[in-house]
């Protein structure tokens, strides 16, 4: 897919299963949005093919195919209230009136904004325009929804329960839901599979556990979650030399001294007596998180971060002790920054999309 | 604040004043006074009811027009928004360039090409084929009005529809609607403030026009506005007929732009409900 002759997906090979809540995350302008729109069939890919039950759709429209979209800023129908929003793709397929009726009625109680089918659109809030726009969409009884940051513009508590109400959604109804988040923590609430993109190519696709336990690269960890990441070599399985040390890991299959990248979650350090086994430093920073403290703590040029239960006084000497399940290692990549990066970032094939 | 904002209108309420209406209330006072005595009368009224053939030739020109206008410029607007900046700049240069010269002049123009010896009868002399009479007809009145005011047409059209959200069209499409079902479910509503606003501004300088009926409708398409005209020209009692006549045009104009928007008024409440 290119815009201004500028490639914005390569290489994107998806399959998409039935009935999943399939999450898009990335940054902006990693080319998510953009992959949704091809497959609402919004743009067309210059390269690629995007099959949905077998069968080649790049050349039909959008209003031929089985799938609906809920826009990142609603797009409601200005001149028509909530039940004529909500009714209008089924008064496009002729639908007898009473049918119509029962079915909005039964849209609007499942949206919860029941009584308010006679308001307009404009009078809504934000929460509330965004339940009618899923509800338009639902009505149609698609075999996949697509969702485009559907909830970026609400305030946060409203953005909790609209997370929790769309899941419900997607288990009672039992359709595809594709979504596209930049927030993290929406994609691991939601999910059944996570799909993160950076700059127009797939990084890792996986469940929300699996991407957040086993990072595919740098990228991916410090875009889910916090981590610390720092570079490290592979001496042999198992064994894993950072920050001036060997550990013991349970990663295997590396090449001999290769040189990777050592992800390790702030959660995962235990704050112990300085010594043998662990990384030694001084705590610069405490700050209260409320579940947790956020402790910065400085490692011979290496500031290390920390979440702890149990807070340590600022300026002491202390060690930090890792269980070799907590120690990720990752070859390095085009994420990690150095040479390796130009090398990847220029290697751009074609963008195909299996649904 | 509120007082220096009364100062500053003051210069507008004078122009309103001198501009608006002192000659409106003097057209209504010639309107119902006796060229002889000055005395109140309702005879410039119901004389000018002796030029009802007239009004109506005047109003059926003007609608056929707006019509025309309407048919042309409403795909031309709708295509004119979708596009790239760069290209709607292109479109509006195209449309606003004619405007730029002499009214008198474009109709003039229009003279030489309609003309029994000119530009299209010349080329159908030279292909050996009958020649037709374009000018005095009303058909090339109806073509100097659509020329001249298409522009007004086009542009509130195009304001309105630059207005409506990508993402209203993109969703349209994506709940079931093809081209046509967009432009008829959609685009339309929404766009209806709009076409009343280009309706407006294009039938009432139609329906009032003399010098494109002059021009090119020659003594066939005798109008209204040459009708107020020429009274105004006979001086005397030409005063106060024509400001009867023309008082009845204004009413008539009035009459049509209520029903307009009664007609939108009720489009919103129909696709409300």
């Amino acid at each position: 897919m290119t815009f201004d002759d500028e490639q914005v997906l390569k290489g994107i090979n998806l399959d998409i299963n039935d009935k999943e809540f399939i999450t898009l995350l990335g940054p902006s302008g990693c080319g998510k949005t953009t992959t949704l729109r091809i497959i609402g069939g919004f743009i067309e890919p210059h390269e690629g093919q995007v099959f949905f039950d077998g069968k080649l759709i790049n050349k039909i429209p959008p209003y031929k195919r089985q799938v609906n979209t809920v826009f990142q800023k609603y797009a409601l129908f200005p001149h028509l209230n909530v039940f004529e929003n909500i009714a209008f793709g089924l008064r496009l397929k002729k639908t007898p009136e009473k049918e119509i009726k029962t079915r909005v009625l039964e849209m609007l109680e499942l949206v919860n904004l029941k009584g308010y089918g006679a308001k307009k659109v404009d009078l809504l809030s934000g929460g509330q325009q965004q339940r009618v726009a899923i509800a338009r969409a639902l009505i149609n009884q698609p075999r996949m929804l697509l969702l485009d940051e559907p909830l970026g513009a609400l305030d946060l508590q409203l953005r909790k329960e609209m997370q929790i109400e769309l899941k419900r959604m997607q288990q009672q109804l039992g359709i595809t839901f594709i979504y596209v988040t930049h927030d993290q923590e929406e994609a691991l609430t939601m999910s059944d599979r996570i799909v993160v993109m950076n700059k127009g190519s797939i990084d890792q696709i996986g469940t929300p556990e699996d991407i957040y336990n086993e990072p595919a690269n740098a990228f991916v960890a410090r875009f889910i979650g916090e981590s610390n990441i720092v570079s490290g070599i592979m001496h042999d399985d198992f064994d894993v030399e950072f920050a001036g040390k060997h550990f013991v890991c349970v990663d295997k299959g590396f090449d001999k001294m290769e040189p990777v990248d050592v992800v390790i979650r702030p959660e995962d350090i235990r704050v112990t007596e300085p010594g043998e086994a662990t990384i030694d430093g001084t705590v610069e920073t405490v700050t209260f998180k409320g579940v947790h403290f956020e402790i910065i703590v400085d490692s011979f040029g290496t500031k290390w971060k920390i979440h702890s239960t149990k807070s340590v006084s600022p300026g002491s000497f202390i060690g930090m002790a890792l269980t070799p399940e907590d120690i990720h290692i990752m070859h390095k990549s085009y994420a990690s920054g150095g040479a390796l990066a130009a090398e990847l970032i220029g290697e751009g094939a074609k963008n195909e999309e299996e649904l | 604040m509120r007082k220096s904002s009364k100062i500053s209108a003051v210069p507008y309420v004078i122009w309103i004043l001198i501009f608006t209406i002192i000659p409106f209330l003097l057209v209504i006072y010639y309107a119902f006074t006796d060229y002889n005595t000055g005395a109140f009368t309702l005879n410039n009224i119901i004389n000018s009811s002796n030029y009802l053939p007239v009004l109506i030739k005047s109003i059926i020109l003007a609608v056929i027009a707006t019509v025309i206008c309407l048919v042309i410029a409403y795909p031309l607007a709708f295509i004119m928004s979708r596009k790239s900046e760069a290209v709607q700049r292109v479109f509006m240069m195209t449309i606003m360039l004619p405007m730029w010269m002499n009214f008198l002049l474009r109709t003039y123009a229009w003279m030489t090409i309609l003309e029994d010896n000119g530009i299209i009868n010349n080329i159908l002399t030279f292909f050996h084929l009958p020649t037709v009479q374009l000018i005095n007809t009303s058909g090339a009145v109806v073509l100097g009005m659509v020329y001249n005011y298409l522009p007004f047409m086009v542009l509130p059209l195009f304001s309105i529809m630059t207005k409506i959200d990508k993402s209203v069209i993109e969703a349209a499409q994506d709940l079931g609607c093809n081209q046509m079902a967009v432009i008829r479910k959609v685009v339309f509503p929404l766009s209806f403030p709009g076409i009343a606003t280009g309706i407006t501004m294009t039938f009432v300088p139609c329906v009032s026009t003399f010098i494109i009926s002059r021009l090119l409708g020659g003594s066939d398409c005798y109008l209204i506005g040459d009708l107020i005209e020429e009274q105004f020209k006979l001086k005397g009692s030409g005063f106060h007929v024509g400001s009867a006549t023309s008082l009845v045009l204004m009413i008539v104009v009035l009459i049509s732009m209520g029903i307009l928007n009664q007609f939108d008024s009720d489009e919103m409440e129909d696709s409300i409900k």
